[in-house]
C-alpha cells in the first residue's frame, strides 16, 4: 500500500448539500465518477492526495531496487530487475496522469514531493543492504502493495480504478520475481541462507507498516471508505497479508522474527505482534535510514534534468515555428 | 643483493627470441576460431558494458518518459550481450557460458571499445554517447545480416530491430539538445569534442577484422566510415553542432588495453560472482 496517512476532506451531515447526497448515491451504486463530471472537492482533494502520494510512491521505489541495478549477479537477473524498476516508473507515469485529470499537473505534484509536503510511502526510507533485499522487497512490499490496490480496482474514481487495473497486472509479476529470487536464496548456499533470512528480519516490520497506523488510530478512513477511495481497513489488509506471507515464508523455510506469531483458530487468522508505529511516526517526518537519500536522489534528477528539459521545450519551441514559416 | 637481469644483454633478447618460438604455431583453422570468438566478444562487451552504463540511469532520468526510454534501451543491450557472449561461448568451447564471461573475467579480457565504458556524464553526453555508438552499431549490425554464419546473422536481424530505434531516438534527442537552448548547445558541443576521439577507435580495423572480413563473417569496421559520417554530418548539421577537426583515436579497447574506468564497472558488476564462488542467483 503506497497511500498512508492520507488526509480525508469530508463534512459533516449537516453540511451536505443536495449534490453531495446525489454524488454519495452514485458512489453507493457503484457508478464510476469520471474526470468531467461533477465531484465535492473534497472528494477531489482527497483523491490528488491519495493518487499523488501513490505516484510519488513508484517514482521513488525505484531507487532501492535500482540500488543493486548494477550489481545484479546474471544477464537474466540484471534484466528481470531493470524491468521491473522500469515498470515502477511506468506506474508513475499512469498516476501521475490520473491525477492529471483531477487538475493538478505532474510538475506541480513533483514540486510538493520535493519540498516535502507530499509523502511518499514509507517503506522506501528503508535501505537495501544485500542482493536477498531484491528478493524480500518483491516478495513483502509489492506483496503489501497488491494487497490495496486489487481492491482499488474497484475505486469509484474511473481514471484511478484503470491505472489500477493495469498496475495489479504487473505487480503480481514483481512479487512472483521477488519470491523466485528469495527460493533461489533459501535453497542456495549457508551465505545466501542468511541473507534471506536476514532481509526478512529487516523488512518484516517495515512491510506491516505500509498498511498504515491501527485502525483506532486512522482519523480519515471513513470518509474515505464512504466515497470508496480506500476500501478496506488497514487492519483488516494487514491481517490479510500476515495470513498470505506466513505459510509462504514457512515454505521458504525461513523465520518470520516475531516471537509473537501464532494461528488462532478461532479467528481463522494469525495473531502477530503490531510493528513499532514511534518508529513508523520517525521515518514519516524523515529521520528513517534514508530519507535524505531517497528525497535528495529525486530532487538532483530533477534540478541536474532542468537544462535538458528546457532545452526539449525550446526545441519544440523553434520547430513549431520554422513549420509554421514554412506554410 | 641479487639483481634483476639485465634486459639489454643479448642472453636476454636470445631468451625472449626463444620464449617467442616456444608456442606451436597454431593452425589457419584456430586462428580463423580465435579471431571469431574475438569478435564476438567485441560485440557481446560493446552491448554488455554500454548497457551497463545505460542502466546507472534507471531512476535518476531528467523525465519520467526518458527514464523508461534509457532504461529500454539498456534492456535491449543487456539482451544482445546473452546472445552475442552466449554464442562466443559456444565458440570457444570449453563451456563457458554468457554469464562466465561476463562475470568472470577482468578488465584485459574485455574487447568493448574505450567509448562505451567512459562515464556518463550528464544526460547530453550520455545520448552524445550514444548516438555516436547507434550510428555505428546500425551499420555494422545491417552488414551483419549478411554474415556468412548463420548464427551472426540471426542475432544480427534481431538486434538491428532494436538498434534501428535507439538510432532514431538519439538522432531526434541530439538534434533537438543542440538546437534548444545555448545551454543545451555548448553542453552538446563539448559532449561532442569530449568523445569524438573515443568515437574513432569504431574504425580502426584490426588483424582479427581482416580476418573476420575475409570470411565473410563481418564487415571491415573501416568500410562503415564512409556511412557513418554521411549519418553523423546529417545529424550535426541539424543539432547545430560543429564535427570536431581532430582525427586522433583514443584506441586500446577492442584489445583489452582499457580505460581506468572499466575496472570500477567490472568491481560492482561482478562483485556477487566473486564474493559467493559458484553459488546460484
Amino acid at each position: 500500500m503506497y497511500a498512508q496517512l492520507v488526509k480525508s476532506e469530508g463534512k459533516s451531515q449537516a453540511e451536505l448539500t443536495p449534490e453531495d447526497i446525489a454524488f454519495q448515491e452514485r458512489i453507493d451504486r457503484g457508478e464510476k465518477i469520471e474526470p468531467k463530471e461533477w465531484m465535492p472537492e473534497g472528494y477531489r482533494k482527497t483523491l490528488i492526495r491519495q493518487i499523488g502520494q501513490h505516484a510519488h510512491s513508484e517514482i521513488v521505489g525505484q531507487l532501492p531496487e535500482g540500488n543493486w541495478i548494477t550489481r545484479a549477479p546474471t544477464l537474466e537477473r540484471k534484466q528481470i530487475l531493470l524491468a521491473k524498476v522500469q515498470d515502477e516508473a511506468g506506474h508513475g507515469l499512469y498516476l501521475y496522469c490520473a491525477a492529471e485529470t483531477l487538475g493538478v499537473s505532474r510538475d506541480q505534484l513533483l514540486e510538493k514531493l520535493h519540498s516535502g509536503e507530499m509523502k511518499y510511502s514509507s517503506i522506501f526510507n528503508y535501505p537495501t543492504l544485500t542482493w536477498a533485499d531484491m528478493g524480500a522487497v518483491g516478495w513483502l512490499v509489492d506483496g503489501a502493495a497488491i494487497m490495496n490496490q486489487v481492491p482499488l480496482q474497484r475505486t469509484s474514481y474511473g481514471p484511478y480504478s484503470r491505472a489500477m487495473i493495469r498496475i495489479c497486472k504487473e505487480e503480481s509479476f514483481h512479487q512472483r520475481q521477488g519470491y523466485a529470487i528469495m527460493m533461489k536464496m533459501a535453497t542456495g548456499t549457508p551465505e545466501q541462507k542468511r541473507m534471506a533470512q536476514d532481509a526478512l528480519n529487516r523488512l518484516w516490520y517495515p512491510s506491516l507498516m505500509m498498511f498504515g497506523p491501527s485502525d483506532k488510530d486512522s482519523v480519515h478512513s471513513v470518509q474515505s471508505m464512504a466515497w470508496k477511495i480506500k476500501m478496506n481497513s488497514n487492519d483488516e489488509l494487514r491481517q490479510k497479508f500476515v495470513d498470505q506471507t506466513v505459510p509462504q515464508a514457512e515454505y521458504l523455510g525461513l523465520t518470520v522474527p516475531d516471537p509473537n506469531l501464532k494461528w488462532n483458530e478461532e479467528k481463522g487468522g494469525y495473531d502477530f505482534s503490531e510493528p513499532d508505529w514511534d518508529e513508523f511516526y520517525q521515518v514519516l517526518k524523515g529521520n528513517g535510514p534514508c530519507n535524505k537519500e531517497r528525497l535528495g536522489a529525486r530532487v538532483k534528477a530533477w534540478e541536474d534534468g532542468a537544462w535538458y528539459r528546457d532545452a526539449m521545450v525550446a526545441h519544440a519551441k523553434k520547430k513549431a515555428a520554422r513549420a509554421v514559416a514554412a506554410e | 643483493m641479487p639483481s634483476l637481469p639485465d634486459m639489454m644483454t643479448p642472453d636476454a633478447e636470445g631468451l625472449a627470441r626463444q620464449a617467442g618460438q616456444g608456442g606451436a604455431h597454431a593452425p589457419a583453422a584456430d586462428a580463423d576460431q580465435d579471431a571469431f570468438v574475438e569478435f564476438l566478444l567485441r560485440m557481446g562487451d560493446n552491448a554488455l558494458i554500454l548497457g551497463h552504463r545505460n542502466s546507472e540511469w534507471c531512476g535518476h532520468g531528467p523525465v519520467l518518459e526518458e527514464d523508461i526510454a534509457m532504461s529500454n534501451i539498456a534492456l535491449d543491450l543487456i539482451g544482445q550481450t546473452a546472445l552475442w557472449l552466449g554464442l562466443a561461448g559456444e565458440v570457444e568451447g570449453k563451456g563457458r557460458s554468457a554469464d562466465d564471461l561476463a562475470y568472470l573475467r577482468d578488465a584485459w579480457d574485455f574487447r568493448n571499445l574505450l567509448l562505451v565504458e567512459r562515464p556518463n556524464g550528464d544526460f547530453g553526453a550520455t545520448l552524445m554517447r550514444q548516438f555516436l555508438f547507434d550510428a555505428f552499431h546500425f551499420l555494422q549490425l545491417r552488414a551483419l545480416t549478411g554474415s556468412a554464419d548463420p548464427r551472426v546473422a540471426e542475432i544480427a536481424q534481431k538486434a538491428l530491430k532494436e538498434v534501428s530505434y535507439h538510432l532514431e531516438r538519439s538522432a531526434e534527442q541530439v538534434i533537438a539538445l543542440g538546437d534548444g537552448t545555448a545551454e543545451s548547445h555548448a553542453r552538446m558541443q563539448a559532449a561532442l569534442d569530449d568523445q569524438w576521439g573515443y568515437a574513432q577507435e569504431m574504425f580502426a580495423s584490426d588483424a582479427t577484422d581482416v580476418t573476420m572480413a575475409a570470411a565473410g563473417i563481418a564487415p571491415d569496421p573501416a568500410s562503415l566510415r564512409k556511412p557513418w559520417d554521411d549519418t553523423v554530418d546529417a545529424v550535426l548539421a541539424q543539432a547545430t553542432l560543429k564535427r570536431p577537426e581532430s582525427s586522433f583515436a583514443h584506441k586500446g579497447g577492442k584489445q583489452g588495453t582499457h580505460t581506468e574506468h572499466l575496472g570500477y564497472i567490472l568491481a560492482e558488476m561482478q562483485f556477487l560472482q566473486r564474493a559467493y564462488p559458484g553459488a546460484s542467483w
